[in-house]
């Protein structure tokens, strides 16, 4: 009896730690919601990311049963540059001609037209531009039900940052993206970008930059091939930054980093040509090197 | 036309002394109050969210009340026992039907003008607009299709043995309308004959009341006003189907034994 109640207590101890770092990888949450609904909350999360891409076009916006695929990608995080867009077709007509009669008398009590709210809206009035505020409600409770999703993060942070100017309001929502995924270079750059264009802290958006770019780096030849993109968007801003700050040679190098997975090497070149002619002798940080 | 009115009256004062509306009133502004408390990045003039929620609770909330009093009307007449009292006055079975029929849609207007005075105080407090014709034209359109909805309660009430049994079955009746009712064409342009010529038939037979129900997104967004002529072109197609709806009652009721 004693020997099994050793034994017990043993393979307690024994588990209790290896179950503690399985629940800690799972990203266990005590949010109301995820207690609630489980893993069907990134269900709704996207759902509700959807439901932002429909208010940014005041409710002009396809259903399952229209042709969709000029929305693959909602226009919400397309338009801000830092997503790849799977986007097809006409964004203006998928409703096609109308049916019949009925469908066409119903089209005069829906949205018809498509429109951004950030460009006026259905007034087409520039003034009213503001109103892409309301597309946050619906990004803030994405994030909420899903905050292993970083698009959602990087999509809020940008139209509060550079739409709506709420500098600070999006600097929490980065630190809060980051606390739910620490490693995620996405993040990491939108603060950077926050640090350098609104707060002009250039060394700060550097140190930020530069972790974005070794986490980058440490993803798989498979990740890092389809994420081109944000890479060479980094390298080009840390090559600004340091072109600003009076470093060429530093500047070269991240130059021709961003060449190695740009679309457009050739303006890249450029910049690095006209950058050659002031270089003077300065110690080279290392080039970072991709591995597929 | 007194005695249509005199029954309307008795409907309508019935829904005072109910608590369905004034439970779905307090229920409505209690959770679009704690909506309204919630702060979205420190900005107090977001505001389409609310009025989405808002709308969604009015319409529950209507449906609700117009399909669950009308559904009680006869039955409960019945099962009182006034109804043979009420026949034995001056008045004809018609008579009745329409005084129902006009008291439950006269309801639905009293409840609509609620609601929607407490929407538009909602929305002007973050707007600070008050596109008054708009709120019309909504409201107008919400109670004409409500109109149609009683009238298709009242014929059920005849129809189906209990109240419970009509409620349910107009519920899910609406509710598909309100959901798939616009899709059934594209559902049926996908299918094989003889299912594409059913659906068909199905789509142009239902009254299209996801019409005025998709005004709604007009309303959170913002857009103009939609053209008086297509207003008076649903009330036409509305009032038919109401016409209809009340026409098979009568018929019904004037076959149907009242004790």
């Amino acid at each position: 009896m004693l020997a099994l109640l050793v034994f017990c207590f043993g393979l307690g101890a024994t588990l209790q730690p290896q179950f503690q770092a399985l629940e800690n990888n799972r990203h266990q949450s005590n949010d109301f919601f995820h207690l609630l609904l489980g893993d069907s909350s990134r269900m709704l999360a996207n759902s509700f990311f959807v439901k932002a891409d429909e208010y940014y076009h005041s409710g002009y916006y396809p259903t399952i049963f229209d042709n969709n695929e000029a929305f693959k990608t909602p226009h919400v995080a397309e338009d801000t540059g830092a997503v790849n867009s799977k986007n097809h077709g006409e964004e203006t007509s998928f409703m096609g001609p109308p049916r019949d009669w009925i469908d066409a008398f119903g089209r005069h009590f829906i949205p018809n037209r498509h429109t951004h709210l950030d460009e006026g809206g259905p007034a087409d009035d520039l003034s009213t531009s503001d109103n892409v505020r309301e597309i946050l409600p619906w990004l803030k409770l994405s994030a909420r039900l899903d905050p292993d999703n970083i698009t959602t993060y990087t999509v809020t942070a940008y139209w509060l940052r550079l739409r709506m100017h709420k500098v600070k309001e999006a600097e929490e929502v980065l630190r809060e993206g980051l606390r739910n995924n620490p490693q995620s270079y996405e993040i990491l750059f939108e603060l950077g970008r926050l640090y350098d264009e609104n707060y002009h802290d250039a060394d700060r958006a550097r140190n930020v930059w530069q972790l974005a770019v070794r986490y980058w780096l440490k993803l798989t030849p498979e990740e890092q091939k389809d994420d081109k993109l944000l890479f060479e968007q980094i390298t080009t801003h840390l090559g600004q930054l340091e072109e600003t700050a009076g470093n060429p040679t530093q500047a070269v190098n991240w130059f021709q980093a961003a060449q190695k997975v740009s679309l457009t090497p050739g303006e890249l070149q450029k910049r690095i040509d006209s950058l050659k002619e002031k270089v003077t002798d300065q110690p080279q940080l290392p080039v970072p090197k991709t591995t597929y | 036309m007194r005695n249509i009115f005199a029954v309307a009256g008795i409907v309508i004062k019935e829904l005072y002394r109910r608590k369905d509306f004034y439970v779905l009133f307090i229920l409505t502004v209690l959770v679009c109050l704690i909506m309204a408390s919630v702060n979205i990045f420190n900005d107090k003039q977001i505001v389409r969210y609310l009025k989405e929620l808002c709308l969604l609770l009015i319409w529950i909330s209507s449906l609700v009340i117009a399909i669950t009093t009308t559904a009680r009307q006869i039955p409960a007449e019945r099962e009182q026992r006034t109804l043979l009292p009420l026949l034995a006055k001056p008045i004809t079975r018609t008579q009745l039907i329409f005084g129902k029929f006009l008291g439950c849609w006269l309801v639905c207007g009293l409840v609509l003008i609620c609601f929607y005075v407490f929407f538009g105080a909602l929305a002007a407090s973050r707007d600070h607009t008050w596109p008054l014709l708009n709120y019309f034209q909504a409201a107008f359109l919400h109670w004409i299709m409500l109109g149609v909805v009683v009238a298709l309660a009242l014929l059920g009430s005849l129809v189906f043995a209990a109240p419970s049994s009509n409620s349910t079955i107009c519920f899910v009746i609406v509710a598909t309308i309100l959901t798939v009712g616009r899709y059934l064409d594209a559902v049926a342009l996908a299918q094989p004959e003889p299912f594409r010529s059913m659906l068909y038939v199905v789509y142009f037979a239902i009254p299209h009341l996801e019409i005025p129900f998709e005004m709604r997104n007009l309303i959170v967004h913002d857009w103009p006003l939609i053209g008086w002529n297509f207003i008076g072109l649903y009330l036409l197609y509305a009032l038919a189907y109401t016409a209809a709806f009340l026409v098979a009652a009568c018929l019904v009721f004037r076959r149907k034994p009242v004790n």
